[in-house]
Order: structure tokens, then C-alpha cells, then sequence
């Protein structure tokens, strides 16, 4: 009876997080904090920032860590499911009707004009993670005192470094996870 | 049967070592899914990822997993799908399960918080990249209303933080009509 509790209350927050992790927190905090009291405000707050530092989508993350609490590995379980299912179904329809119809013209309008929204959006998250690197969680200032200087290195040498020498990407991310958390540990 | 089978053994390889090293939200995902799997592997065309990637952010749900289905099923059908759903869930359901164990010592630990803080900077680098080969192929394209697209929704998504949802609506229904009103203006070329 938990195991479906669980299970329906992750599918409507897989149902209704439409635009990205961010959009997820509220109805995450309204289905386990407000409605099920699974997490007490306190735990729930610890869940986001263990998301934040955990790879992975933030309402896979957080079905995981409610579900282990309340059911252990089959409530885990169970949870992710719940959360996966809608976009399985609704992202199977749009994909079967995209492959079917990508030549439409109108279809292809719209992808023109989504195309280089999704550009956009990803500078945008870009910016945002930049931002975070070399100013913290203050955000831009002109200030030069509260630039991290070890980031805004860090961030030229990897850039270079993926420009000309065309690395693996994830080799770049653990170089400087390392790099730069023996420089952090150090100063 | 056998090269079959080393498409899904890629495809649950990549999608599982994508997933575990994507700190951040589902942006931070679709640049390395470009990387890996347009310019490495060269299975799927930038447009059609960047179409893809539409797709996954006008649907419910967790955009990387969204962005893994129609990867796994452009590539290999509904068994492609399902392997790299499995690829992008077990990662952070791994981490997770250790994670929740021991969680208040996790947060509070101070190499770890170290080795994140130094890996915003990677990060950060790795979609620069990517947004400078992406944008510079929208600029390229000198398609005027393409660029001011571009432009206008990284305005209102980074500076007036504008809810994502509207944005794609309104930039589709730009893409709508301007192909609508460009296949009218042939037509009627055609008949003079």
C-alpha cells in the first residue's frame, strides 16, 4: 500500500515538471513535505542540496532518497518508476509523431524556430554555472575582490585546452574536480 | 546480431557515464550528449539533436531522461530506449542509495565540497564550448530571424527568467508562421 502511495505521488511529479529540475522543487516539497509528511521541512531542504552535489536529475535524485526512507530499496524503486513513467509514455507519443511527421512543414517550423531556442537555453545554464564558478552563490559583481581567481583560470585553461586538443569532455570536469579541490583543500 | 549488440553496449555505456557526471540541470546534459553522440560517434545530426533536445524540454519529466529515450530510440527503437532510460536512471539511483546512508556527513564534507566547487569551472568550459560551436553555427547561418530567436530567448530566460515553457511556445509559433508565410511567398512566385 506505501510502495503505491509512493509510486502515485512520483508519477505526478513526473507529470507536472515541465521545464527542468528547478520547476520540480515545489511539487516535490508539496507531495513529500506538505501532503505525505515523509520529510520533515529540514530533510527535504538537505535532499535539494544533496541533489545539487549528486550527478543526476533532481526528482530522480529525490525519488530515490524518499523512497530508500520510507520503503528501503523496493520504495527506491518503485519511487523512480513512478517518476519515469509519464515521460516514457508522453515522450514515446511526441517522438513516434516527430519521426512520423518530421517533413510536415509546419513541423519543421516549429523545430526551426525551437532549434536555436535550445542554443539559448543551454548559454543560459552555461552562464548560470559560469557565474556560480567565479562570483559564488552572490552571483556578477564588479567587485574584484570577491572574483575567484583559481575558477576564472581554471575555466580559460579548460576551455583552451577543449578547443584545440578536442578531449573527452568528462576528462576536462575530473581534471579540474581534482585540480581544483586539491588547490581549495590547500588554500 | 553482434554489431546490433555493441550498439547497446555503447548506448548503455555512454548514457550510464553521461548521467554520472552530470552535476546541474538537464543543460548541463545535452551539450555532452552532442559531444558524445553527434560529434564522437556521429550517430545522430546536430540538427536532429538540437530537434531531440526540443522535444525533451516541451515534455513532463526530467529532461536528461527525456533527452535518453529519444536518443535511445532514434538510435536503436523501443529496446534503445529502454537501455538508455536504464543508463541515465542507475547512476544517480546508485550514488543516491549510498548516499542517503551517511547523507549529513556527505554534505558536510569538506573535500567533497572542495572537488565541486573545482568542477563548476570544467563544467562551465564544457558547455562554453559547445555553445560557441552551436551559436556560431545559428550566426553562420545568417538566417536573421533565427539569430534574433536565439538572442531573445537567452534574454528572457537569463535576465527576466522567464518560465522555459513560454519561451519554447512563443519561439515554435515564431517558426510556425515565418515557414508558413515563406512556403506562401513561394506559391504565389510560382504562379507568376
Amino acid at each position: 500500500m506505501i510502495l503505491l502511495k509512493i509510486f502515485w505521488s512520483f508519477f505526478q511529479i513526473g507529470l507536472f515538471s515541465i521545464g527542468g529540475g528547478m520547476a520540480a522543487i515545489p511539487l516535490i516539497q508539496n507531495q513529500v513535505v506538505t501532503i505525505h509528511n515523509w520529510l520533515t521541512l529540514s530533510e527535504f531542504t538537505d535532499l535539494i542540496t544533496i541533489a545539487e552535489m549528486t550527478p543526476g536529475p533532481i526528482a530522480i535524485n529525490s525519488a530515490t532518497f524518499v523512497g530508500i526512507r520510507i520503503a528501503g530499496i523496493p520504495g527506491a524503486i518503485v519511487a523512480t518508476i513512478g517518476c519515469i513513467f509519464p515521460s516514457c509514455i508522453i515522450v514515446s507519443l511526441l517522438a513516434w509523431i516527430y519521426f512520423k511527421y518530421k517533413q510536415l512543414t509546419v513541423l519543421q517550423g516549429i523545430l526551426s524556430g525551437l532549434r536555436p531556442t535550445i542554443v539559448a537555453l543551454i548559454a543560459s545554464a552555461g552562464l548560470t554555472i559560469f557565474s556560480l564558478a567565479i562570483w559564488g552563490d552572490n552571483g556578477f559583481s564588479l567587485d574584484f575582490q570577491l572574483i575567484n581567481y583559481v575558477s576564472v583560470i581554471m575555466f580559460g585553461l579548460a576551455l583552451f585546452i577543449l578547443r584545440k586538443l578536442k578531449p573527452n569532455p568528462i576528462y576536462v570536469m575530473l581534471g579540474s574536480g581534482i585540480i581544483g579541490g586539491v588547490i581549495y583543500m590547500i588554500l | 546480431m553482434k554489431s546490433k549488440n555493441n550498439i547497446y553496449k555503447k548506448l548503455f555505456v555512454s548514457s550510464f557515464y553521461l548521467s554520472a557526471f552530470t552535476f546541474g540541470g538537464g543543460f548541463v546534459i545535452i551539450p555532452l550528449m552532442k559531444k558524445k553522440f553527434v560529434d564522437e560517434l556521429q550517430w545522430i545530426e546536430e540538427n536532429e539533436m538540437l530537434n531531440l533536445a526540443a522535444i525533451a524540454q516541451s515534455s513532463p519529466g526530467a529532461v536528461a531522461v527525456n533527452a535518453a529515450i529519444l536518443i535511445g530510440y532514434r538510435v536503436a527503437g523501443i529496446l534503445g530506449a529502454i537501455i538508455t532510460i536504464l543508463g541515465t536512471v542507475l547512476p544517480p539511483f546508485i550514488i543516491i542509495s549510498v548516499v542517503s546512508v551517511f547523507y549529513t556527513a556527505f554534505r558536510d564534507n569538506l573535500i567533497v565540497n572542495a572537488v565541486l566547487k573545482g568542477m563548476q569551472a570544467g563544467i562551465a568550459a564544457v558547455i562554453a564550448d559547445v555553445v560557441i560551436n552551436l551559436g556560431g553555427n545559428v550566426i553562420k547561418g545568417k538566417d536573421i530571424i533565427s539569430v534574433l530567436i536565439m538572442a531573445g530567448a537567452f534574454i528572457s530566460t537569463f535576465y527576466f527568467k522567464i518560465n522555459v515553457v513560454y519561451i519554447i511556445l512563443v519561439c515554435g509559433f515564431i517558426g510556425a508562421i515565418r515557414t508558413l508565410f515563406h512556403s506562401n511567398k513561394n506559391k504565389k512566385d510560382d504562379n507568376l
